[in-house]
């Protein structure tokens, strides 16, 4: 039978997850509010990757997914971080 | 269901590589917008004081009401999978609508702000626009690139979820076949995750 052993993720939790990404865009628009200078633009950011994370933890249900699959979305953040950095390092120093 | 030990492996197969399938072109997904926000860091660093002064004309308000509402979809369209998977497939039809609903909300905020900033003349191309400071434009430009191609995101999911909505019903979808249910709801994650992003850079952060 297909899909036999899946998860099945309970309304409950997919309530609180949903509060608990409401909170934290409401922080991260308190926080900006209060103008924390140079730390708002990477405080922002924070904010949003910790969001990014719970979305695809619960909701993308990565938490049950198989360890080939968790590992591929790891690499590809990985990658994405490593090719911001490059592009970086290439700007400032050119 | 008839089915021999044979079709039910293959089965399985099928389920775990179709997902599979899904994450690959998501990645895909990760680096076309992953473009558009390293495009948008080195043009912020490059012209910080017009990007502030241009981001200053978005509605964060509209932004942010988009944000809750592409949330709480995200909400309804992963619960609409657990009701699938319960067996409750009336349940599940009420809630991908509810998600139709919602992206249809955010369709309209989208069309009042563009509305807004067509009436001032602020678009690509427009002779208010030309006239504006270099980084200006970039910020405008980059605001209509980036808020358009993820709105072209809402357009295809939420005909991908009335397609789900629709084999639901008919029952092609089913507590045993919910492959294309869920990457339907993936694709709806990533559109919400696309604007986790997008909500903050371009409006809030001035």
């Amino acid at each position: 039978m297909k899909n036999h052993d899946s998860h099945i993720t309970s309304y409950a939790l997919n309530l609180k997850v949903l509060l608990v990404l409401l909170i934290l865009t409401m922080t991260s628009i308190l926080v900006i509010k209060f103008h924390l200078g140079a730390y708002t633009v990477a405080l922002a950011l924070i904010l949003a990757s910790i969001k990014t994370t719970i979305v695809l933890t619960y909701f993308m249900h990565l938490k049950f997914e198989n360890l080939i699959l968790r590992l591929m979305v790891g690499g590809v953040f990985l990658l994405f971080a490593i090719i911001i950095v490059i592009t970086f390092i290439d700007y400032y120093f050119r | 269901m008839s089915t021999t030990e044979h079709s039910e492996h293959s089965e399985y197969i099928d389920s775990e590589t179709g997902k599979m399938g899904m994450w690959l072109f998501l990645f895909t997904e990760l680096f076309l917008f992953g473009g558009l926000f390293i495009v948008y860091a080195v043009m912020r660093s490059k012209y910080g004081e017009e990007f502030h002064h241009a981001a200053l004309e978005l509605n964060a308000f509209i932004g942010a009401t988009n944000t809750v509402v592409l949330l709480v979809s995200s909400m309804t369209v992963a619960m609409s999978l657990t009701a699938i998977q319960k067996n409750q497939p009336k349940l599940a039809m009420i809630l991908i609508f509810c998600t139709l609903l919602l992206a249809g909300v955010f369709m309209m905020n989208k069309y009042f702000e563009y509305g807004h900033k067509f009436a001032l003349h602020l678009y690509p191309g427009s002779d208010v626009m030309r006239n504006l400071p270099h980084g200006e434009i970039m910020f405008f430009g980059l605001y209509f690139l980036m808020t358009g191609l993820h709105l072209f995101h809402v357009v295809v999911g939420g005909i991908l979820l009335t397609i789900i909505l629709l084999k639901v019903w008919s029952g092609k979808i089913n507590q045993e076949h919910f492959l294309l249910h869920e990457n339907g709801a993936l694709y709806w994650h990533l559109v919400d995750l696309i604007w986790i992003f997008l909500f903050p850079l371009l409006y809030l952060i001035t």
